[in-house]
């Protein structure tokens, strides 16, 4: 049992023997020195095991503090407004449209609409470039209420059937009800894979097209390591029900790089997806004109639909949380900097004052001097 | 094989009546209170370390005694597995009684029915078997010690033991057919024909190579923590609620398996090994005739064996004959009970004449069970037609050597498991630490903020549901509906209601680290840790007895800092125990000047032995006075009563003298007195300095050397020392032909007996001299003789042979034999030994008492010697103002205890005005001291007075309780233990503090003179007083700190992670997905962030050895429970939630509807939570050393490996995440932003608590480091305050 105690074999009758003998052999007697027995050495001196290792014992001064604090404002604030200016140099074009792009006449029959196959879904809208965007300007389709975390769905795939053509029939269980057509697998199985989004953007400005270029939008750890170039869709959305886009057999898995970018699970409810890059500059007050294919089904649910075209900085999107948290923190601790500054020259305590130690104190209470 | 009715009634009322007693339970409690405990018991994670001793208690009640009794023991035990906490000193209390028979059923037992089937107990062993010294007043047969018999028939409750254990082996007395076990002389294959006994081959170690896995896994699986991880185990291998992987969530579990099946694994192969020296080792087995040499585990029941000295005895034997003609055998038992001196064992009259090889030997022994009574046999021999008798004189066991005897012969009656030594071997004690189970307290808070968190998860998760529940169907990422063949089924769901409970136990499997069970193997090693550097501790080794540090017990390492009461023994533990014969009152006449004058004589004197010089080991101080008139020829009255009280010096005593070799000088022999007790010794030694020495002592006859001329007295009998009578007596036939009684005893029971008319001057004389010698502090004697006429003579043997003889109560017989002969003594003087104070305990007293440690000495010397000591050991100052209680009623003892408490009000109200007005002068007359002896005791334990006296002692400082027996010592501790939650520490060295070690807290041992008893008992075991203060001061106060703090930071440790994954729950459709790779949410505790916390709690020092020895009232610091109490907790606990949500949150609004994934944001928490609470750890080490460096920036490196290598594996979704995250400079800006954010407030209120409060150990750690203008010495001395004010 882990409770025993360290030294097992002194408890037992036949080790107590060494000991034992030293306290008899003794006697009380001092002419007879008490034999040594090897078990019974005094224990050898070292630093560690008396304690004793040379260490440094950092103490908390007035002053440490004040510095300290004045330190992190120093680090904090300067990071703070980079923060900021990055984030408010970043230009980001929102734009809401699964409301907008159902026709009027379809309002009250969404689901209707936006289920039946037959009907155009072509959709257009207009967007104004408030500021210049450099390129790159990155193109992103942004869902809400989705929860790609849910548990079920975040697992219901096939880590093995989307590496190799070997596994196509592995771990089907985890695709649960998207697992097979008949008895042939689907490939990718699962509901993430089935329920992929499909709507498309197409842009122009003054009437000439923009390249979306689509090279690279996922991770290239993925393609090389998670999705196999020998595995093509099979089945996939052969089933009842169509949850969202259909790939294209021929492409290889490795190759179809919506797949792989939705395939990555969102964190929160609302997320975005990288959809695409415009390599080309954006003049401001340049008006943009979008072409969405309305195709996903968010109404099933209640989740909207944005489009988002950004460009980065080096602390990533459109976020001003970092810069006023760090400036917040900064100026907190500023703060707390001037007040122990005050503290320390109004109501001293003496480091090591040795009349505050409870047994000094006079039962009335202490003072601060 | 039922037990007649009564024993068995009486046997179950040992079983049952201490825990009742001690804890106020009524039966009905411990049934019902298992109920009430489900719940805790499920979630808190106890580790049921009292297991082991309750099947061993069960196994060896059940051997011993009736299948009727073990149903009995069998229900304690339940209800100690349902209520070991409270019940736990109540199991320890009847484990008394199995584990220490000398205790239980006494040595040499006054029970009238005690071995009543011993018909032929032969005169030698009843007049020699034990010690005879007042200084043993308090050894192990003083379990029915005098006072209680003051009692008259009133049960008395502490001290039950003694009254309950006279049932106890009075159920034991007779051997039927059934109960016996039959040997047959020389026919081991006979003996072992109808029963298979256990062969000699003995087995220390529990498990074989086979055997390991499942047993050691089902020992694994008594602790309740284990089985919670199992059940949580197996809750996610069902595949509704399986949250992690298997292998992620059998980890854990596996890991801690594995651990303690290694630590078990090498701890039983090195029983092995020492079980496999010990099975190989040779005797001499008589084999067709002759003796042969075999392994001792071979060796088989019913073989004759022959002993060589000095040889370990291979099993327990009946002796048939030895070297010496009368059939005496020495044996050293001190690897059974430890004590050191030699054991006289007889050899039947019947059977020693046989010679084995020759005579064919054939005989028929029947005798008890194996039983653990190491102080108790009892059989029948039948040889030769003839029906002997034999009882504990007859018998050796295994591991006693022989000594003084050049071969004995014997035949083997246990062997090997059964012997006596093996039955009693025994684990450790094991015991609880307080803080342990304050830990539980807080552990039970966890599990509701657990079962909180969970309901919040669950009842979010149904409202979800339950309004979705028209779009369930269709949601992409729910799709209720599964379409199978043109069918519509529901798809992994089970209703709402088993969708809540699903989500209920996932989210315990999710958050079960909530409950650290992390944290009982991280104590664990701490202890382990911590128990080490104690052991080597080379300021706790004593050199003098060569013994280091013993770590017993490995559960109250932390109790050691916050003990608030000591209860100390006096004689070997605050004095040497080395008896020195001082001085000598004889025939009114003090003798006591020499030691003062210059010409202090170490006279040897020497005889002459075989030819050889032989002269006394240990040389004793004489007065030249006394030593002229002993060597005097002259008839003179004085020079004649001169000699007798020498003579009776020499005689009246159980010493063995033994030659031995001077190592200083070949040609010389040294003579060394064997004894039980060290006053015999002092004594023995004292007469030989005089020359009276003591030569030879055989059964019947013993030699004295008186001055040069030898002379045999012939031993009619002896009546040894009881703690009845306290005296002790010899019968001496003179070479004169003269028959005398000699007596020796304590004063109090001398003078009784002593004939006041005969030299009235002489008594009243010697009084005086007892008077200044106990003021001196010496212990006293007084010595008395008569002449027996020979009609008296006659009467006396007649009566002695009856008595020694008797079926039925002869204990009692002999006894009144005694008090019948040893009366109208002649006084012959008195004599003083000293025994010395340890070195170093006046400033170790003085250290604890700084300390605000309450030092109760609990000794059974008399009133003065005891006052005195407590003068020469600090413990009482001229300063103190004394209450002394000495009342031989009731009523007195309560006019007393009214009066001393009305005083000590008294007193307390002027110091505290003295002290408010700051005048620290003479006024205060100082702290109260008070001085209690054994027969007031007697009246105020067990009665309403208790309580008086409690209020009474714990206004003063020091208590000193003298005349105190074995019994009334624990009662002392049980009194305080009852009415204060403060921790009680007792010392002691003999087996006469056995009973109050185990009642205290914490029982510490002090290897001395007297055995290994109290170490045995204790849970610390250590050379020297002294050696308390750094225990306490240093270890206890660094173990408590650390434990304390490593319990606090544990639960944060746990909490703020569980916090973590429950925001997320939230955020995650209340699914309990787990951004936090299911790998790394196991590895957290165990690789992550496990290693910091125990290093820093094994090494981390708040304070310098040397500051804690210098201010002892540091010490303080755990007696107010500062390093871990219920605010500590609350505070942690809010500053967990704090950080978890800066952790949680920043990381949330950094990547608010943005492109990140799980795998990332889950990679940036995990390290995020890493890093804080390795920083937070870092922000509370106080001495940094190279070790905490490594371990802490060696955790969080790890840590970062981990996950990459984590991401690194294609099959994971995070593959890849962590490296691509790291790319980006809003992960490091995170990680910075946390970690300072989540420790700011920390920080802030810790400066600000230092700066307005600060406590003592900060204020030390500062004048540690920066040191001061003003001295701390200098104000202590201004301002003395004696305690330091409570701050609770």
């Amino acid at each position: 049992m882990a409770m025993s105690p360290l030294l097992d074999d002194d408890t037992t009758l036949f080790d107590v023997n060494l000991d034992g003998t030293s306290t008899s052999e003794d006697g009380g007697y001092e002419p007879i020195p008490a034999p040594k027995t090897k078990s019974k050495k005094p224990p050898p001196y070292s630093r560690f095991t008396q304690q004793e290792l040379p260490a440094c014992k950092p103490i908390i001064t007035p002053k440490l503090v004040i510095a300290s604090f004045t330190f992190i404002a120093i680090i904090f604030v300067p990071i703070g407004i980079a923060a900021l200016s990055a984030s408010n140099k970043v230009v980001e074009i929102e734009e809401r449209y699964d409301r907008e792009c159902i026709p009027p006449i379809y309002s009250d029959h969404i689901l209707q609409y936006i289920q039946s196959v037959g009907t155009d879904k072509t959709c257009t809208r207009r967007l104004t470039v408030p500021k210049h965007m450099k390129s790159p300007v990155f193109i992103y389709y942004q869902l809400t209420d989705f929860y790609q975390n849910y548990r079920i769905y975040k697992s219901s795939r096939s880590n093995l059937q989307l590496k190799s053509k070997a596994d196509e029939g592995s771990e089907l269980k985890n695709c649960g009800s998207v697992q097979t057509v008949g008895d042939e697998p689907i490939v990718p199985c699962g509901l993430v894979a089935w329920s992929m989004f499909n709507d498309t953007y197409s842009f122009s400005v003054k009437d000439k097209a923009l390249i979306v270029n689509k090279m690279n939008i996922a991770w290239e750890s993925d393609k090389k390591g998670r999705f196999g170039s020998d595995v093509y869709p099979k089945n996939f959305q052969a089933g009842g029900v169509i949850g969202g886009a259909k790939l294209n057999s021929s492409i290889p898995l490795s190759e179809q790089d919506d797949l792989i970018v939705w395939m990555r699970p969102a964190p929160l409810r609302n997320f975005r997806k990288l959809y695409g890059r415009i390599d080309v500059d954006l003049e401001a007050n340049e008006e943009i004109k979008v072409e969405i294919k309305n195709n996903y089904n968010s109404y099933g649910y209640g989740g909207e639909k944005l489009l988002v075209l950004s460009t980065t900085s080096a602390f990533g999107g459109k976020s001003k949380f970092l810069g006023i948290a760090y400036l917040t923190v900064g100026g907190f601790c500023f703060l707390f900097a001037i007040v122990f500054v005050i503290i320390h020259r109004f109501k001293r305590r003496d480091i090591g004052d040795t009349a505050y130690l409870s047994w000094n104190r006079s039962p009335v209470g202490y003072y601060i001097k | 094989m039922l037990p007649s009715s009564t024993p068995y009634a009486a046997y179950l009322c040992t079983l049952l009546q201490p825990p009742l007693l001690l804890h106020q339970l009524n039966f009905a409690a411990i049934i019902f209170k298992p109920l009430g405990l489900i719940l805790p018991v499920l979630v808190v994670g106890h580790a049921l370390v009292l297991h082991e001793k309750q099947v061993q208690a069960f196994q060896s009640i059940k051997r011993a005694h009736s299948a009727a009794a073990a149903t009995a023991a069998a229900v304690l035990c339940f209800a100690v597995i349902f209520d070991c906490e409270r019940l736990a000193p109540g199991l320890i209390v009847v484990k008394v009684n199995l584990d220490n028979p000398s205790l239980a059923s006494g040595m040499d037992s006054s029970n009238p029915i005690e071995r009543s089937s011993s018909s032929e107990i032969s005169f030698k062993s009843a007049s020699r078997s034990l010690s005879s010294n007042p200084s043993r007043a308090s050894r192990g047969n003083s379990v029915r010690t005098g006072s209680f018999h003051d009692l008259g028939s009133r049960p008395v409750r502490l001290g039950s033991r003694g009254g309950d254990s006279e049932m106890f082996s009075g159920s034991q007395k007779e051997i039927s057919d059934e109960d016996a076990r039959l040997v047959y002389l020389n026919d081991p294959a006979k003996s072992n024909e109808r029963f298979e006994f256990a062969g000699n081959s003995i087995r220390t170690a529990k498990y074989s190579i086979i055997s390991f896995i499942p047993r050691n896994l089902f020992e694994q699986f008594h602790r309740v923590a284990y089985i919670y991880f199992l059940i949580i185990a197996v809750l996610n291998q069902l595949p509704q609620l399986a949250v992690f992987g298997r292998g992620a969530s059998i980890l854990p579990l596996a890991f801690v398996l594995l651990v303690t099946a290694v630590k078990d694994a090498y701890e039983d192969w090195r029983r092995h090994m020492s079980d496999r020296i010990e099975n190989n080792r040779w005797a001499w087995v008589l084999v067709n005739d002759q003796f042969q040499q075999k392994k001792w585990k071979d060796i088989q029941i019913g073989e004759i064996i022959k002993i060589k000295a000095d040889d370990t005895l291979p099993c327990d034997m009946v002796l048939l004959s030895t070297s010496d003609s009368t059939g005496v055998a020495y044996v050293q038992t001190i690897n059974l009970d430890g004590e050191s001196n030699l054991k006289t064992r007889y050899a039947k009259q019947e059977t020693i004449s046989n010679i084995p090889e020759k005579d064919k030997i054939s005989g028929l022994i029947k005798c008890e069970k194996p039983n653990r009574n190491i102080y108790g046999f009892q059989a029948n021999m039948e040889v030769d037609g003839k029906r002997l008798s034999l009882g504990p004189s007859n018998i050796i066991l295994r591991g006693c050597e022989l000594k003084n005897t050049a071969w004995a012969i014997g035949v083997a009656v246990y062997c090997g498991r059964e012997t006596k030594a093996m039955l009693n071997s025994s684990g450790a004690p094991s015991k609880r630490s307080w803080l342990e189970s304050r830990m539980n307290s807080e552990i039970i808070a966890l599990s509701v903020f657990l079962i909180a968190l969970c309901t919040v998860v669950s009842v979010c998760a149904a409202v979800w549901l339950r309004r979705n529940r028209d779009v369930l169907d269709t949601m992409p990422f729910y799709r209720r509906k599964y379409f199978r063949d043109s069918k519509q089924e529901n798809y992994n769901y089970y209703g709402l209601v088993a969708e809540i409970l699903f989500t209920f136990l996932m989210s315990v499997i999710v958050f079960q680290i909530m409950i650290p069970i992390s944290l009982y193997i991280s104590m664990e090693l701490v202890r382990v840790g911590q128990a080490y550097l104690m052991i080597r501790d080379t300021q706790m080794y004593d050199e003098a007895s060569n013994s280091r540090f013993q770590c017993r017990a490995l559960n109250i390492n932390e109790d050691l800092g916050q003990i608030k009461y000591v209860f100390s023994d006096k004689t070997g533990t605050l004095t040497e125990n080395k008896m020195e014969f001082q001085c000598a009152s004889a025939w009114g006449v003090d003798y006591s000047d020499g030691k003062i004058s210059t010409q202090n004589q170490q006279v040897r004197c020497s005889v002459k032995v075989d030819g050889r010089i032989v002269r006394p080991k240990m040389s004793v101080k004489v007065d030249p006075q006394l030593l002229e008139l002993s060597r005097s020829g002259g008839d003179s009255e004085e020079v004649k009563h001169v000699h007798d009280f020498f003579l009776a010096l020499a005689a009246c005593n159980t010493i063995v003298p033994l030659i031995i070799d001077d190592k200083s000088d070949p040609t010389a022999k040294l003579m060394d007195y064997q004894g039980e007790s060290p006053d015999e010794q002092a004594l023995a030694f004292a007469a030989a300095a005089y020359g009276f020495m003591l030569i030879e002592r055989t059964s019947g006859h013993i030699i004295i050397d008186i001055h040069g001329e030898r002379q045999r007295f012939n031993v009619f009998g002896l009546h040894e020392f009881d703690s009845d009578r306290k005296r002790m007596s010899v019968i001496l036939g003179c070479p004169d032909g003269t028959v005398r009684v000699f007596v020796k005893g304590a004063d109090t029971s001398m003078f009784s007996v002593i004939d006041r008319s005969l030299n009235k001057n002489v008594v009243r004389a010697t009084e005086g001299h007892l008077h200044t010698y106990s003021t001196l502090g010496l212990r006293t004697l007084v010595i008395g003789m008569r002449d027996l006429s020979d009609s008296e003579f006659e009467d006396w043997h007649f009566s002695f042979e009856a008595a020694s003889t008797a079926v039925i109560g002869r204990a009692a017989l002999l006894r009144k034999v005694a008090s019948n002969v040893e009366r109208n003594l002649t006084i012959l003087g008195a004599s003083a030994i000293e025994d010395k104070l340890q070195q170093g305990v006046p400033e170790a007293i003085e250290s604890l008492r700084t300390a605000g440690i309450k030092v109760w000495v609990l000794t059974g010397d008399k009133q003065e010697t005891a006052i005195s000591i407590g003068y020469s050991s600090k413990l009482l100052t001229n300063k103190m103002t004394q209450i002394i209680i000495n009342s031989n009623s009731r009523e007195s003892c309560r006019r007393c205890l009214e009066d001393a408490l009305a005083m000590s009000k008294k007193l307390r109200a002027v110091s505290e005005t003295s002290d408010n007005t700051g005048t620290s002068s003479d006024a205060a007359r100082g702290p109260v001291a008070l001085i209690i002896d054994g027969t007031s005791l007697v009246y105020i334990l067990d009665n309403e007075l208790e309580e008086q006296l409690f209020q009474l002692a714990s206004t003063c400082s020091v208590v000193l309780c003298c005349r105190v027996a074995p019994l009334q010592k624990a009662g002392i501790v049980a009194l305080v233990k009852k009415r204060t939650s403060e921790m009680t520490l007792s010392i002691g060295d003999g087996a006469n503090d056995v009973s109050m070690i185990q009642m205290a807290d914490v029982g510490v041992g002090i290897s001395g003179q007297e055995g290994r008893q109290a170490v045995m008992a204790s849970d610390f075991a250590m050379g020297q007083f002294r050696f308390l203060v750094p225990l306490l001061l240093v270890h206890g106060h660094w173990n408590y700190q650390r434990m304390g703090y490593m319990i606090l930071y544990n639960f944060y440790r746990n909490a703020v992670f569980v916090f973590v994954l429950f925001w997320y729950a939230l955020f995650a459709c209340f699914t309990l997905t787990t951004a936090i790779n299911e790998w790394s949410s196991m590895l957290y505790s165990i690789i992550y962030t496990s290693l910091p916390t125990i290093v820093v709690a094994i090494l981390d020092k708040d304070l310098s050895r040397r500051n804690l020895l210098r201010y002892p009232q540091l010490y303080g610091a755990g007696q107010r429970q500062e390093a871990y109490n219920r605010k500590l907790f609350w505070v942690t606990m809010l500053d967990t939630v704090w950080q978890s949500v800066v952790v949680f949150f920043v990381p949330i609004f950094a990547y608010w509807a943005s492109t990140i994934d799980v795998p990332s944001i889950g990679d940036l928490w995990t390290l995020a939570v890493v890093i804080l609470v390795n920083f937070h750890l870092a922000m509370d080490i106080i001495r940094w050393n190279w070790i905490f460096h490594v371990a802490i920036w060696g955790s969080i490196v790890a840590t970062f490996i981990c996950v990459m290598i984590l991401d690194a594996f294609p099959m994971f979704v995070g593959y890849w995440a962590i490296f691509h995250i790291m790319g980006e400079v809003s992960f490091w800006v995170c990680l910075l932003g946390i970690i300072i954010t989540a420790l700011l407030p920390r920080f802030v209120a810790k400066v600000l608590y230092q700066h307005f409060t600060p406590d003592d150990l900060q204020i030390a750690r500062e004048v540690e480091k920066f040191g001061h203008q003003r001295d701390i010495a200098a104000e202590v001395e201004m301002n003395p305050i004696m305690e330091p004010p409570p701050r609770r």
